[in-house]
């Protein structure tokens, strides 16, 4: 599509180079801002600024933070013993949605996968093993929990974690997989169900 | 298992073709080009949910057309089934299952089992090892979908240590660190394919031998046998995988696994590639799918469709009425045969008695004929596209 101007071209590439933004939706989000006044233009772009130069990854568990560390860490009202390893933190947010998990977080930014290019080494796991150990030395229980994706490169991830804090006195689980909660077993696919009977938990009423 | 109908759409050089085939044996008879092969690679598209001939789906759409369907119905178990396959030129193809599309193709597979005899088969023998494990796959695939999910699986975990292996060769660096995850992940699959082939091979390998000895009046004695080097113990495995680094590291590929195995064809203990007769190799060939078919049978209980392309290729007349009169008399169930010969099959089967419907192929246009004795004349039923 040719467009009448070059401006309108740069901020339609600008736009299109968003996830899931094709080059027409572009176009209308583009025309949309283009009918709004100055003012709030330059309020759209400055809270993008404001919030690119205001957040930084929290120094202790990689969250998103205003402060040098986040308020999920602040909390003395969080157990400190207990931390639970995410892929990002769109999952952080999930399980806190939960309002049920009083730990911690560990963030990866990520999961091993040589496919995309991304290696241990582009995880938080280096800061991971140090923050265990500094955990260790001060509290006799503690307890990570491995909440990745069920997926090949999650499982290669936790288990190259897990082999890392091998030489660590922690405690490692994993959430429980398994059937959907208010899902039909005849709708489950085969590899849950499998996992679901091996996994198979004593009953409480 | 009986495919009742049959609808084609842009399929190749079929513009509109609509066939309604017997229960037993269906005879597709024309020169060659006319789209006759095209019928039976439709049936397989059905059952396989892809070409046997070209894996490319839009390549199999008609020239100049936007887009292809293939409809069939079924009775499988006594119940009607409708299969669909569309394909539309630069979108993914969408198959039905009785109006319902398949979120994945892998759930197809095995429900509706075909088996296709064809010239092209003869890659089994003539290529690498790598269509031979195609092979295997495919016919344990058909009847064990554990399988199927372990082999993806494989190749995936395969796929990413051999990408990091080529990141360390490009990198100039070396973590073996790295690539224990990923052998962690590679050697229960491998295990428990390594298993399943093996004990694929050792029920398959004396089933083909009894059908070679009865398709060809037991002249030479053949076998098949399954060679790996992968350990059936899984630590030893792992050594094995450990031991190989330094290969691993040179190739920048896994260099053992499941995905080197063999299958190694003979002929009186001799590689049949090396030592067969052209007219052995097919008859080798021949025995193995109708191995394959039986094999599938008993394992399924659905009785798969026999596709039988160009068969006079390369094998003599009295050959092919040994072979026709076994499949009339054996419990083949439903049966497609292509032939340029006009006579030639249906005055095979005239004696043999079996439920005969013969369809003339021209140009992309099928017509149905009455089967008669003694010539086959244009019958009433002629389905125009």
């Amino acid at each position: 599509m040719e467009l009448p101007s070059k401006l309108i071209e740069a901020a339609v590439d600008q736009m299109s180079s968003l996830p899931g933004v094709g080059r027409k939706t572009a176009l209308r989000l583009v025309l949309n801002m283009l009918g709004r006044s100055e003012e709030q233009v330059e309020a759209f772009s400055e809270a993008f600024l404001h919030m690119k130069r205001g957040i930084h990854a929290c120094n202790q568990c990689h969250n998103l933070t205003e402060m040098e560390v986040c308020s999920i860490c602040l909390d003395p009202a969080r157990q400190g013993n207990l931390v639970c390893i995410v892929e990002d933190i769109r999952d952080l947010l999930a399980l806190e949605a939960t309002g049920q998990y009083r730990g911690k977080y560990h963030v990866l930014g990520g999961v091993i996968s040589p496919m995309d290019g991304i290696g241990p080494n582009d995880l938080n796991i280096a800061s991971l093993a140090v923050r265990l150990e500094t955990l260790t030395g001060s509290s006799d229980k503690v307890e990570v929990i491995f909440a990745l994706p069920a997926t090949m490169e999650g499982e290669t991830t936790a288990f190259y974690i897990f082999r890392k804090l091998a030489p660590l006195a922690v405690e490692v689980t994993a959430i429980a997989r398994g059937l959907a909660v208010g899902e039909d077993l005849q709708h489950a696919d085969e590899a849950t169900l499998v996992q679901s009977l091996r996994q198979r938990l004593p009953y409480t009423s | 298992m009986v495919l009742e109908h049959l609808h084609l759409h842009h399929f190749k050089n079929h513009t509109g073709s609509d066939l309604t085939f017997g229960m037993q044996v269906n005879c597709l008879l024309g020169d060659n080009g006319s789209g006759k092969t095209n019928v039976l690679d439709a049936v397989h598209y059905l059952c396989h949910t892809k070409s046997y001939f070209n894996p490319i789906d839009a390549q199999n759409i008609a020239h100049d057309e936007a887009h292809m369907l293939i409809q069939g119905a079924f009775t499988r178990n006594d119940q009607k089934e409708r299969v669909s396959c569309a394909v539309e030129r630069g979108v993914k193809k969408v198959f039905r299952r009785n109006d319902k599309a398949y979120d994945r193709l892998a759930d197809h597979i095995g429900r509706f089992p075909a088996v296709m005899i064809a010239p092209a088969d003869s890659v089994l023998i003539q290529e690498g090892s790598e269509v031979r494990r195609r092979w295997i796959d495919s016919v344990i695939s058909q009847f064990d979908r554990e399988y199927l999910t372990q082999l993806l699986a494989y190749n995936k975990a395969l796929n990413q240590r051999n990408i990091l292996l080529r990141f360390f060769a490009e990198n100039r660096r070396w973590d073996s660190e790295a690539l224990e995850p990923w052998d962690a992940q590679l050697v229960p699959l491998a295990s428990s394919i390594r298993r399943k082939r093996a004990e694929f091979v050792e029920r398959f390998s004396p089933a083909f031998e009894e059908t070679y000895r009865e398709i060809t009046n037991g002249a030479e004695a053949v076998c098949i046998r399954y060679l790996t080097k992968v350990s059936e113990d899984n630590d030893e495995f792992q050594r094995q995988l450990t031991e190989a680094q330094g290969d691993d590291r040179q190739l920048r590929r896994t260099t053992v696994g499941i995905h080197k195995d063999e299958l190694s064809l003979e002929l009186g203990a001799y590689p049949l590639k090396r030592f067969g007769s052209q007219g052995q190799q097919k008859s080798f060939l021949i025995a193995l799918r109708l191995t394959q078919l039986a094999y599938i049978e008993q394992a399924t209980g659905v009785k798969p469709i026999l596709l039988l392309d160009d068969i006079f290729d390369k094998i003599d007349d009295k050959r092919v009425q040994a072979l026709m009169t076994w499949v009339a008399k054996g419990d083949f169930g439903q049966v497609f045969i292509t032939d340029t010969d006009l006579q030639r099959i249906p005055s095979m089967f005239r004696n043999i008695g079996a439920d005969v419907r013969v369809f003339e192929v021209e140009r992309g246009e099928v017509m149905q004929h009455e089967f008669e004795a003694d010539a086959v004349k244009p019958g009433p039923t002629t389905l125009e596209p």
